[in-house]
């Protein structure tokens, strides 16, 4: 077992217990999948339904980022291109071509899924902060032809993206409507990652993150698994900005631009690498902060910043690695 | 004017010393990165941050307390130093024995810091430098004008990098860093005070910066973002080089900046993602870098 000074301290906080739980959940897991679920139920009876779909396309996008640093060891620092890539192709699909809602979040996905193949490809070349920073690079050259690109609008975005009607059918203008897609996305997501990595392959995927020479030596091609985790992981962000597109009929450079790649960084880190509900708790702490601060302007960036040096010198774990440390579970 | 390749010649030298002017940033931001992270195994993502409180030390220095241009090339990378010190003592310092990760994720978080504070304190719209009277006008080369200003950039600038290369090929204390870099416990069991050591290399590598800050700082107008934007090129620069060598960052620092200047005229399009696309080949061709030991 890994010691507790790699990134992935988190998700070591209790050790694996096969053949215990439900489909790989362990008994922790499905209390707080049921938890899950039911807030999600009730909450938007409670909260305004248009915040909690945003926070619902960040955790989705977290948890894919997620997938990557916290199972394969990998941190990509340009995440933002296929999250604000999904969210450009699926808000031209839904506005010029006139495609339903869901064909539109499969354009968006498939199209972060070929960014994702071309950029993983590269990256995987090198490891560590070479990793980190190639698709940091990779992803400020989508940036610049997200910024020159016809189709884009530029600085404007696209506009006006309509929500449409769900198979033709289901008019989602309603917010609830739109509310319970985002949901069924979310946790279909979510619940595809969790198969992922309690697969056979996500497995291997593991065993790359703790000792990849030793996998290697095994008879793996670790570079394939690797390059199939980055697609994975690329597609599911892509959903997630596809989603948000229709969510808010927007898409914008703010999507694609490093900072965003860094904010979801800041999601997964706040709630803790490598934990499977990690991410949601991070980026539901880190948009309401938003959401709470946004007269506050560029303040907004130095919180971040402090929230940043907090976790990393103080709180490797995260909120989640932290509870199941002190709950001796497995979240 | 002749034309060359169909270009006016005078489009043709000013994109090329453009070009060479950039370079000569990606060079020293690039050094600086590989210093630091050859001892620290740290990438400094603040980088970018300190390069830009350097251009604005320099503002500072001149519209506060009415330092000069050249005092403040001596001034700011101190004073810039010593921030970067205590950085690297209160909390760099405490990552070392933890995956390289966690250095990145820090030091990202302190640029957001260093940034957000900048834009709150003078917005984001830029502040003018005046280029000191010294070096103002331009000489007639013949072919073309040179602001004296820009000639000087580039000459300081490789200087400097190869006073740098001189210093850690040539002289003792570049003889233990380099031992430093290969094992840090042997050196220290020589009787070398290796953390102070690094303190010291952290603090020259953020100088290092922080005087290419004020360098940039006549050039481009003093704005917070102004580092952000240059350090995701210098990261690619330094994945092309590789951070094995020296010279090798400084080579590829300057010929990035001219390919670039040269992608501007011919295809002015391309200019923002060249050295990007040049990375990506280099990766696919040489994975360890033109200059990186595998």
């Amino acid at each position: 077992m890994a010691s507790d000074t790699t990134i992935t301290a988190g998700a070591l906080a209790a050790s694996e217990k096969p053949g215990e739980g439900v489909w790989g959940f362990s008994r922790a897991q499905i209390i707080a999948l049921g938890a899950l679920v039911v807030f999600l139920a009730v909450a938007p009876f409670v909260l305004y339904p248009v915040f909690l779909m945003k926070l619902l396309c960040f955790a989705l996008f977290a948890c894919a980022f997620n997938l990557l640093i916290g199972y394969v060891g990998l941190l990509s620092f340009g995440h933002a291109a296929y999250f604000g890539m999904g969210g450009y192709l699926a808000g031209h699909a839904a506005k010029v071509w006139g495609l339903t809602p869901e064909l539109s979040i499969i354009v968006g996905g498939a199209t972060a899924a070929a960014l994702g193949a071309v950029a993983g490809w590269i990256a995987i070349r090198r490891q560590g902060i070479y990793f980190a920073m190639i698709t940091l690079a990779l992803a400020q050259m989508v940036y610049f032809f997200c910024v020159q690109a016809p189709f884009t609008g530029g600085e404007d975005g696209i506009q006006a993206i309509p929500r449409g009607n769900l198979l033709g059918v289901l008019p989602l203008d309603r917010d609830m409507n739109m509310y319970w897609v985002v949901v069924a996305v979310f946790l279909g997501g979510f619940l595809l990652i969790h198969r992922i990595i309690h697969s056979p392959y996500g497995q291997v995927l593991k065993s790359i993150r703790e000792n990849e020479p030793r996998a290697t030596s095994l008879g793996y091609r670790t570079d394939d698994y690797k390059l199939m985790a980055f697609i994975l992981s690329a597609t599911l962000a892509g959903v997630a900005g596809a989603t948000k597109s229709l969510v808010f009929g927007i898409a914008t450079l703010t999507d694609v631009h490093w900072a965003m790649s860094g904010e979801v960084v800041l999601m997964t880190l706040v709630g803790g690498l490598g934990t499977v509900f990690g991410p949601l708790v991070g980026a539901a702490v880190i948009v309401t902060m938003q959401n709470y601060l946004a007269e506050m302007g560029a303040w907004v960036t130095v919180i971040q910043g402090v929230i940043f040096v907090a976790c990393v010198i103080a709180f490797r774990r995260g909120i989640v690695g932290e509870i199941a440390r002190l709950l001796k579970v497995k979240l | 004017m002749d034309d060359i390749f169909g270009i006016p010649a005078p489009l043709l030298f000013g994109q090329l010393l453009l070009g060479l002017i950039n370079g000569a940033f990606y060079a020293m931001l690039s050094l600086g990165l590989a210093v630091i992270f050859g001892l620290l195994n740290i990438v400094n993502m603040a980088h970018g941050a300190q390069f830009m409180m350097g251009a604005f030390a320099a503002w500072m220095l001149l519209a506060w307390f009415g330092i000069g241009y050249w005092w403040a090339l001596l001034l700011a990378p101190i004073i810039i130093a010593i921030t970067g010190i205590i950085l690297e003592r209160l909390l760099i310092s405490r990552l070392y024995k933890l995956d390289h990760l966690y250095g990145l994720l820090l030091t990202f978080g302190l640029a957001l810091i260093i940034e957000g504070v900048f834009r709150n304190e003078f917005g984001s719209s830029g502040l003018p430098y005046r280029i000191p009277d010294a070096l103002s006008g331009a000489w007639d080369l013949g072919f073309m004008f040179m602001p004296v200003y820009r000639g000087w950039v580039v000459i300081a600038a490789l200087v400097l990098c190869l006073a740098t290369w001189l210093i850690i090929e040539k002289t003792r204390l570049g003889a233990y860093l380099r031992a430093a870099t290969e094992n840090a416990a042997l050196v220290q069991a020589f009787g070398v005070n290796v953390p102070r050591m690094v303190t010291l290399t952290y603090g020259f590598g953020v100088a290092l910066a922080a005087v290419g800050g004020v360098l940039a700082a006549p050039i481009y107008s003093v704005n917070p973002q102004m580092g952000s934007n240059l350090i995701i090129v210098v990261f690619a620069t330094v994945v092309i080089g590789g951070m094995g060598s020296i010279l090798g960052a400084i080579l590829t620092g300057f010929t990035l900046g001219v390919v670039e200047g040269l992608t501007k005229v011919f295809w002015p399009e391309a200019s923002a993602t060249v050295i990007f696309v040049i990375m990506a080949i280099v990766l696919l061709a040489r994975p360890a870098g033109l200059f990186g030991r595998a």
